[in-house]
């Protein structure tokens, strides 16, 4: 690492990731086994420079090891890891040019937060002026150059939050991973951290990051994409917003976002503007179609606050059930229906009236807000 | 404290201060009176004198000192490289290999130290190992006999440390070396601190082995003693004893104080 000069019209922020120029991830059938038990089944994953992709999925699913893989802190029984194009599957982590934030942050207790900040520099043997300058930038994009004299013991969990992302940012990492580095916050600093995080890479469009989360909502805010794992299995990944829209299976319906799977079978495959008629119970309704024939079973996912209780123009689909239970919530009520055999459940920010419990209920949704997805069970 | 009736804690106290006072410090009082003593015939020493102290800090007894404290430094200093080195790879080898390994590392504790005494003037009577009568083979003794508690207590603090701090250091691009120096070993100099007083002060206090192997001119403290009150000069034998309590505690309270500043862990 030579020292560059800073400046040239930059913002400070842009320059923290110049050299680390946009980077890809790829993942080429990677597995990993601890001790003969397969963890992370063949893994084919590549992330897009600049991009954010949140790795979400249940605990245990193999999130952490595939962010380890990459790191090099497990090796994988096969297949390669390229980061930027060059394959690093051999390589110590020392010579991946990545930065990691775990969970409880790893700040060295033993440096103050200057001294932490400048760890990654120093230990690549960078110039004096050159660290005191990218220690300053980095702890000034987190709002922490205030904080560079005091020890990581002295700062409440946000500061140490943000302290570590700084230690990550100012070697200009080619790829930023970040396992969990919200959850050991409370809730509503988490919130405000996402928004940050959310700003930082807006600053640093070029950084790629690769998010491990269990959290929903932090993928669906912060992600350009997401990978869901199941059981060390890649089981969706797709587009935050498409992913949610048309979830590609049960699992990826269930997880992201708790959506409502009612059984149906297809009644009139042929298509009108995309859209097919499928029956569930007595009700006949138009949604998006696959391309499935008539007469076969597939799972309608419909999201709780897609659902309306009154009929509204665009609201053309109509299901019948019997409410179950009412659970008013200030903002929010939230409503649970029985629809055949299955329970619905309904988010509703506006009631006329607040229905009778034990009463029929006429639930409404728009076609383009319900997607047709294969029944098999699991994956 | 669990029990929290007045007359229960008074008790419970008293208990303890007899058995800390009976077991720990009467010992250590008649060993100090005797020490300042000018004749002791009776129940109690009578008489004060500093003679016994003067005649320690000279002579004979001044060149024990000396012995002790570099016998035991040199032993702790190599039992302190070893045992470190020796943790950090075991290691690295995974959990099976370091118990076996660690477990071969206690075998010398567990024999009489007599026995390993007698056992390294066997091994290292012959050339090209010969070290009979030489200073080496004493720090040699103390060092098999101590290296064991300087390996445990490293090994304890490694067992303790996160594998967070090095993995995020070498993310950040530390190589193995640096990560060595700059994390791991301040992270667990409280217990490297530990395993070195520790070591000292079992070195000060060795007898068994180096009875067995010291040569004529490096006669440690302990030996000192021995003979002395061999001889029937306990009183001389008592000064040397507070001499070798007084020694031991200072370097123990001065390296209490050393973890402190190293990891960065105020208050
Ligand atoms: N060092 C290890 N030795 C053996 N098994 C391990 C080890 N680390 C993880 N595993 C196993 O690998 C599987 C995946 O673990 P991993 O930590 O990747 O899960 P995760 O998706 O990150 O879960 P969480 O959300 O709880 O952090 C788990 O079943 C876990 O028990
Ligand atoms: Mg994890």
């Amino acid at each position: 690492m030579t020292a560059a000069a800073l400046g040239d019209g930059r913002t400070a922020t842009q320059d923290l990731v110049r050299a680390g120029a946009a980077s890809t991830v790829g993942f080429d059938k990677v597995s990993v086994a601890y001790r003969g038990a397969v963890v992370l089944k063949p893994l084919t994953l590549e992330v897009a420079a600049g991009e954010i992709l949140a790795m979400i999925g249940p605990s245990g699913s193999g999130k952490t090891t595939a962010l380890r893989a990459v790191a090099g802190f497990v090796r994988p029984v096969s297949g390669r890891i390229r980061v930027g194009g060059t394959d690093v599957t051999d390589l110590p982590p020392y010579e991946r040019g990545l930065a990691m934030v775990v969970q409880n942050y790893a700040l060295f207790p033993h440096m103050r937060v200057a001294d932490n900040v400048a760890f990654g520099l120093r230990a690549r043997g960078a110039a004096r002026t050159l660290i005191e300058s990218r220690v300053d930038d980095a702890l000034g994009v987190v709002g922490m150059r205030t904080f560079r004299k005091r020890y990581p013991r002295e700062l409440s969990g946000g500061q140490q939050q943000r302290v570590a992302i700084a230690r990550a940012l100012a070697v200009r990492p080619r790829v930023l991973l970040l396992d969990e580095p919200l959850s050991a916050l409370d809730a509503q600093i988490r919130r405000s951290m996402v928004e940050e995080i959310a700003r930082l890479h807006a600053d640093l469009p070029d950084l790629t990051i690769l998010y491990v989360t269990h959290d929903q909502s932090e993928a669906l805010t912060l992600a350009d994409r997401i990978a869901i794992l199941k059981d060390g299995a890649l089981c969706a990944v797709g587009r935050t917003a498409d992913l949610y829209r048309r979830p590609p299976n049960r699992f990826a319906a269930e997880f992201l976002g708790r959506a409502n799977l009612l059984p149906v079978v297809i009644e009139d495959d042929r298509s009108v503007g995309g859209m097919v008629a499928v029956r569930a119970g007595a009700d006949r309704l138009l949604v998006a179609g696959d391309g499935a024939p008539a007469g076969t079973r597939r799972l309608l996912c419909v999201r709780p606050q897609h659902l309306t209780l009154t009929a509204e123009l665009g609201y053309s689909n109509r299901i019948g059930g019997r409410l179950r239970q009412v659970h008013w919530q200030g903002e929010l009520t939230h409503l649970v229906a029985e629809v055949g055999d299955s329970l619905v459940r309904i988010v509703a920010t506006r009631l006329p009236a607040l229905p009778e419990r034990g009463g029929a209920v006429d639930m409404f949704f728009a076609p383009g807000d319900a997607s047709l997805i294969p029944e098999e069970a699991g994956v | 404290m669990l029990v929290w009736s007045r007359s229960g804690r008074f008790l419970v106290w008293t208990v303890a201060a007899l058995l800390i006072g009976v077991v720990f410090l009467a010992p250590l009082a008649v060993i100090l009176a005797a020490s300042f003593a000018a004749q002791w015939n009776g129940a109690l020493p009578s008489g004060f004198t500093l003679e016994h102290y003067r005649a320690a800090g000279t002579g004979a007894s001044g060149d024990a000192v000396f012995a002790s404290l570099a016998t035991g430094v040199a032993a702790s200093v190599l039992a302190l490289l070893s045992g470190t080195w020796a943790a950090l790879a075991l290691r690295a080898q995974g959990p099976a290999w370091s118990r076996t390994l660690g477990i071969l590392f206690f075998v010398p504790s567990a024999v009489p130290s007599v026995s390993v005494g007698l056992g390294l003037l066997v091994a290292f009577s012959q050339r090209p190992l010969l070290l009979n009568g030489t200073t080496a083979i004493v720090i040699l003794a103390h060092f098999v006999l101590i290296s064991a508690f300087s390996f445990g207590n490293v090994s304890a603090g490694l067992a303790r440390l996160p594998p967070d701090f090095e993995e995020v250091a070498s993310c950040l691009g530390a190589r193995p070396a640096y990560r060595l120096a700059k994390v791991t070993l301040p992270l667990i100099a409280p217990y490297v601190v530990a395993a070195f007083g520790l070591s000292f002060a079992l070195s000060m206090g060795e007898l068994g082995a180096t009875v067995m192997v010291y040569p004529p001119g490096w006669v440690t403290l302990p030996v000192a003693i021995f003979g002395l009150t061999d001889r029937g000069d306990v009183f001389s034998g008592a000064a040397l004893t507070m001499i070798l309590v007084g020694v031991t505690l200072t370097l123990l309270i001065g390296l209490e104080r050393l973890p402190i500043a190293a990891a960065g862990r105020r208050g």
